[in-house]
């Protein structure tokens, strides 16, 4: 049997690995140095690269992401950590403003290879301030790279393609997944950004996922099994560069399409993706497409609200079963 | 002949006669500008930096040319005074294909990145972290490199001000942080709308670091207080924040006639005009009015063939819209 390992540790080992590889690979950010960052997820970097490659930053996300883009300008590969994502609000001008921008218009001038890290999603009942999934936040922007992983292998081998990426990425590690325990990523492990990845074949509905939903999908497609539907699950693993070739290819075996996605049905993701299949593979389609997405309200604290609001496994398979009946 | 400003810097004429050609060439260059915006040669906006040379040209005169510059939307006299040809300003302004961003930036993102001008921002204040990124990028790569930002008064009552200059302060980082203060936050006078009379310099302290005013008009001035700020940083010795009092001879943007500003403060400010001072100091070192008529009239035949040759350039190929998003070239977000 394979070793297993945990995706909290594979953000460190990910980290570790890039950072072993290029001299031009610093970290910053809040609590990620001595204290090995509130998630536990750049554990032993500080002991290993010292304070000249990891460095403590004040509560300051303008000045964290502000001078990340400063130093990509001018020959570091720097890694910002933005704590929780909804931090991003914090320093929103660096991620819509200047840092997916500032390439294009200078004219191709300069690159800005650099990786903002962040905590993603809810689950864990951290309140409306501190469970949002934001990808949808970036995702409006052009000009932006980015990546969500849902496993341990893939968030090395992503965080790999991230920091040699020399374009931004905006990198989605899930609070709900840090400890969910999946097989160690091989040595030199490399996965491209922008393959999604067809998690389990099946037959009769694809369910398209991300991060935290392709564990909901999962599990949801297991039970599925026993009622005789047989469930594809995509793992999209990056929004950009968006893999829409292999949506299409599995919807092409499905005719049927559900996307499970954790940000806000409005303005989420899944509208992108299913704007893109209505356009360019309506003749495939044996059924409506349907979103399992966030409720449009704020994240609410306690169990219960939360699991009214987010995608969980019963409302996927529900969704499942209304659309292999249509 | 040479002018003692300070016990450590002095001048020598020819020297202060090239900073002279230099700034006259930023004005003639802002002159042509708004011409040519008024005539709707150049659409969409412009923010003249006529008025604040002294403050480019005097700080560069004090940089090395590895060194990296950050301005503002009020950034074409950093960009000349960084080695941008006036006809790559130009150009740009007037969407052509020849400008220094390739028709893509417009006035108010003008960057010459061989040069070091790594950009003008638009967003008040955001370039401070920025520069403060370059300079911590310096410092690490070991390469003794400072790096500026350029800003006006405005940005001193904006967020991202504070950040910087808080983290630059801790990091001890090799940047100067450089106030252009012309008194007027776009219509607004700075003073209503600020908690201390120097917006820059009184909020230094406040993180730690030193910070002088000075008389941004007078080009000497400006480079001998960047001298002793950019041998600070270079020394490892940390940002230092300096306030460059100026004033703008012509509106806000695009057609603001600047009407809010009382007639004796504008005219108070003409006779303070940077060139005229520069002149003054010149004609005190002996130097020949025909050899400064001359420098004149070299900057505006340079400006004049610049104008024609950004008029005769060809405009954008449409396809050019979708190259440059990504460091490949292209623009590609999906299979």
């Amino acid at each position: 049997m394979a070793e297993l390992t945990t995706y909290r540790e594979a953000v460190s080992e990910g980290l570790a690995r890039e950072m072993r590889r290029d001299p031009s690979v610093v970290c910053l950010g809040e609590d990620i140095g001595a204290a090995e960052g509130v998630f536990k997820t750049t554990t032993g970097l500080f002991a290993e690269f010292g304070p000249e490659r990891i460095w403590d930053t004040p509560i300051s996300e303008q000045a964290i992401v502000g001078a990340a883009m400063g130093a990509a300008m001018t020959g570091l590969r720097p890694v910002a950590e933005i704590m929780f994502s909804d931090f991003f609000a914090c320093c929103y001008d660096y991620l819509a403003n200047e840092i997916p921008k500032v390439r294009y218009m200078t004219g191709g001038q300069v690159t800005v290879p650099l990786v903002v890290r962040t905590a993603n999603g809810g689950g864990l009942g951290f309140g409306a301030q501190h469970s949002q999934a934001v990808e949808n936040w970036v995702f409006t922007v052009p000009g932006l790279k980015i990546a969500a992983p849902s496993t341990p292998a893939d968030v090395v081998g992503l965080m790999a393609s991230a920091v040699r990426s020399d374009d931004p990425v905006i990198f989605f590690e899930h609070k709900g997944l840090f400890g969910t325990k999946g097989e160690t990523a091989p040595p030199n492990h490399v996965v491209p950004l922008g393959e999604a990845s067809v998690v389990r074949p099946g037959n009769d509905v694809t369910l398209v996922a991300l991060a935290s939903t392709v564990k909901t999908a999962l599990s949801a497609a297991d039970q599925l099994a026993g009622e005789d539907i047989s469930v594809e699950v995509v793992d999209l693993r990056c929004l950009v560069p968006l893999d829409a070739k292999t949506v299409l290819a599995s919807v092409a075996r499905t005719s049927h399409l559900v996307l499970v996605e954790e940000n806000p049905y409005q303005g989420g993701w899944g509208a992108t993706v299913a704007s893109i299949v209505a356009d360019e593979g309506f003749e495939l389609l044996d059924a409506p497409i349907r979103r399992v997405a966030a409720e449009c309200v704020p994240l609410p604290f306690a169990d219960a609200l939360e699991d009214a609001v987010i995608p969980t496994v019963d409302k996927v398979i529900d969704a499942v079963r209304r659309l292999a009946a249509f | 002949m040479t002018v003692s400003t300070n016990e450590s810097v002095t001048v020598d004429a020819s020297r202060l006669l090239d900073w002279y050609e230099q700034m006259a060439l930023i004005r003639q260059t802002e002159k042509a500008a708004y011409d040519l915006f008024m005539s709707g040669a150049v659409k969409g906006t412009t923010h003249l930096a006529a008025g604040h040379e002294a403050v480019a040209v005097g700080t560069s005169a004090a940089l090395r040319d590895d060194d990296y510059v950050f301005a503002t939307y009020r950034g074409h006299h950093h960009a000349i005074a960084r080695g941008a040809a006036p006809v790559e300003c130009l150009a740009e302004l007037m969407s052509k294909a020849t400008g220094l961003c390739a028709a893509k930036g417009g006035s108010m993102h003008l960057t010459k990145a061989d040069k070091g001008m790594l950009g003008s921002y638009a967003i008040v204040g955001s370039h401070l972290p920025i520069a403060a990124g370059a300079a911590w990028s310096a410092k690490l790569r070991g390469t003794e490199q400072i790096a500026v930002a350029f800003f006006g008064d405005g940005a001193t009552n904006i967020g991202a001000f504070h950040e910087a200059l808080n983290l630059a302060a801790v990091w001890k980082l090799p940047v100067l942080f450089v106030c252009e203060n012309n008194f007027y936050m776009e219509y607004t006078p700075i003073a209503s709308v600020t908690s201390v009379p120097n917006p820059a310099a009184d909020r230094a302290s406040a993180h730690g670091l030193p910070a002088s005013i000075i008389n941004g008009n007078d080009v000497v001035e400006v480079h001998d207080a960047m001298k002793l700020a950019v041998d600070r940083a270079r020394a490892g010795d940390g940002p230092t924040v300096i306030e460059a009092q100026t004033y703008r001879h012509y509106g806000h943007s695009r057609t603001d006639p600047a009407k809010y500003r009382p007639a004796d403060e504008v005219e108070r400010w003409m006779q303070r005009d940077p060139l005229l001072i520069t002149r003054n100091r010149l004609t005190e070192l002996g130097i020949e009015a025909a050899d400064i008529e001359a420098a004149d009239a070299r900057a505006a035949k340079a400006v004049q063939a610049a104008v024609e040759e950004a008029k005769n350039a060809p405009s954008p190929d449409p396809a050019t819209a979708f190259t440059d998003v990504w460091a490949d070239g292209g623009a590609a977000w999906r299979n």
